[in-house]
């Protein structure tokens, strides 16, 4: 699947905060072989540069690097850390968050879609973090997005995939457009169903950061993933609510 | 002739190591560039010497090289309290405990009645907590000044206002700068920190408290006459400013969700650092062109500074010999 024009075929994003230390940071994006790396800028960046030391750190990681707009809970924060990030990292890729509320972190899809139209009409090539809300979605994409990133569950929060039908929906509503589970994911099954889903990537973070062995844990997230994806080109066979038997019943000795 | 040795730099480790080397009979000169010791990073710490509850996030070394610590400290400085560490979780985050407790060892699991008995004050605000009874604790600003008064009378030269090598003949060099020496250790990293400092009279805790919390886990260290330090923020940037309205409401709250009784707290400090850091978070001391570095302290400052002391004080001397 191609986001902005660029194949990432490996559907496996790395957020970067919360490790133990930058070595085990990179450490776990080499196990992961991650496609992507997702960095904060607003707090870190007071303002100014003065986040440099670690943003260089991560782009020696050798993986292109989404900058995003976590902890922004306005547009025009969102808009202007954007700039930002456009120039810290050169490149005009943007994960666009609006918070909504600083405790579940939900996003506010109604400051979110218009930052978003903002950042599209500027150039910007807007990864927008999202709900499974389709008519959100389709304003995301009227304003000039090319690709959503709906939430599982709330950020952190290790929940999985809350919403089953709902995202399986908006798989199904938008078959075309490059699909990322962006918050929620806690363990590789619940990135592993996913892909089985159809989603074309799953943006990780907290799931390895916090884990007891974050390098391990990377590489049981690739795994997960690869594995999710082999499950869906191989179109899994569908659910049925009876057992289905394998050789006939017809013919076999009945005892009642 | 005895070994003349110079040291560069007065936080934690330069003073750590100072200590170290003129207890081993080395004549020693403190070269600080500010205008008095012990006014960097080291004067903001907490103060912990916490090696099993570090071990939630730090590797195995941390705690290993710590062995030794609280004994070190309780050789050069009074006041290092040893009544351990504990570590609660609001109801809504209790399963934290869980976490923190499979990434660590050397705890009992505590429930109300025993955390009623630890700490009076925290009786029937928690339900569950960990109690690390090994930890101690240490107030830094003393515990500075205690090693200043310790090199004095064992005839150490402190250099204030000195940020160059100051005039004399060394045998060696001890270069325990912290960021100020990144010209000649470029991968060094600064770590910005936020802390408190409370009074708060109708509060009394005998030990830190370390409250969990997904995002924002806080630790509370009480000092002298119910002033208490909270801290500390963990950011990837090298801002110096002063503390943000968002890190503060973050630690108020969290002291708050300790014990209502800190909504009446005085807060008589605010103070933000940056703690020098390599990209393993991890302290290290090498030598270079014959300098001994002492530095990338981190969060373990007081934690480490015995284990670095020792390290460098045996490159020291080892090259006597």
């Amino acid at each position: 699947m191609r986001f902005y024009g660029t194949e990432l075929a490996g559907g496996l994003m790395l957020g970067t905060a919360q490790y133990p230390s930058p070595e085990s940071l990179a450490e776990a994006v080499r196990a992961a072989r991650a496609d992507v790396v997702t960095v904060s800028l607003r707090r870190e960046s007071a303002g100014g540069r003065a986040g440099e030391g670690f943003w260089s750190l991560t782009r020696d990681l050798g993986v292109p690097v989404l900058p995003n707009t976590a902890g922004c809970h306005t547009v025009r924060e969102a808009v202007t850390t954007a700039h930002m990030a456009r120039e810290v990292f050169e490149t005009d890729w943007i994960k666009l968050e609006v918070i909504g509320d600083s405790d579940t972190l939900q996003p506010d899809v109604f400051g979110l879609t218009e930052a978003a139209r903002i950042l599209c009409e500027e150039g910007f090539r807007v990864f927008p973090y999202t709900t499974e809300d389709l008519v959100v979605a389709e304003r995301l994409l009227s304003v000039g997005c090319e690709v959503l990133m709906p939430w599982g569950a709330p950020i952190g929060s290790g929940k999985g995939l809350n919403n089953p039908f709902g995202l399986r929906m908006m798989r199904a509503h938008f078959p075309d457009v490059p699909l990322v589970i962006d918050a929620g994911i806690g363990v590789p099954s619940h990135a592993a169903r996913a892909m089985e889903m159809g989603y074309d990537a799953v943006l990780i973070n907290t799931a390895v950061a916090k884990a007891g062995n974050p390098v391990t844990m990377a590489r049981a997230f690739r795994l997960a993933v690869d594995a999710g994806r082999l499950a869906r080109d191989a179109v899994p066979m569908e659910e049925r609510d009876m057992a289905s038997p394998s050789t006939p019943v017809l013919g076999k000795a009945c005892l009642v | 002739m005895s070994l003349s040795v110079l040291v560069r730099g007065s936080g934690v480790a330069g003073l750590s190591v100072a200590a170290e080397l003129v207890s081993r009979g080395v004549e020693v000169t403190v070269a600080e560039a500010a205008s008095r010791p012990g006014s960097g990073a080291s004067r903001n710490a907490g103060g912990m010497l916490a090696p099993w509850c570090e071990a939630e996030s730090a590797p195995q070394e941390v705690v290993l090289r710590s062995a030794g610590a609280i004994d070190w400290w309780e050789r050069f400085v009074p006041g290092v309290i040893r009544r351990g560490t504990l570590v609660v979780a609001p109801p809504r985050d209790v399963r934290e405990l869980a976490s923190f407790g499979s990434r660590t060892s050397g705890f009992e699991e505590v429930g109300a009645q025993a955390i009623a008995e630890l700490e009076p004050d925290l009786a029937g605000r928690f339900a569950k907590g960990l109690f690390f009874g090994e930890e101690a604790h240490l107030d830094p600003r003393r515990s500075l000044a205690a090693l200043v008064s310790f090199l004095e009378r064992g005839g150490a030269r402190i250099v204030c206002d000195c940020p160059d090598v100051p005039p004399g003949v060394f045998g060696r060099i001890v270069d325990a700068r912290g960021l100020a020496a990144r010209g000649v250790l470029t991968s060094l990293r600064g770590v910005r920190g936020e802390m408190l400092v409370l009074r708060c009279p109708d509060v009394s805790l005998q030990r830190p408290v370390r409250l969990l919390h997904p995002r924002i886990p806080v630790y509370i260290v009480p000092r002298a006459d119910h002033v208490f330090m909270a801290g500390a923020t963990m950011i990837e940037s090298e801002h110096e400013g002063g503390i943000t309205l968002r890190s503060m409401s973050e630690l108020l709250g969290a002291v708050w969700t300790l014990h209502p009784a800190f909504s009446e707290a005085e807060i008589i400090e605010t103070g933000t650092c940056l703690r020098p850091s390599w990209s393993d978070n991890v302290p290290r001391v090498t030598e270079r062109d014959g300098v001994v570095y002492v530095n990338g302290m981190y969060r373990h400052g007081f934690l480490l500074a015995p284990d670095c002391a020792r390290r460098a004080a045996d490159l020291v001397c080892g090259e006597r010999s």
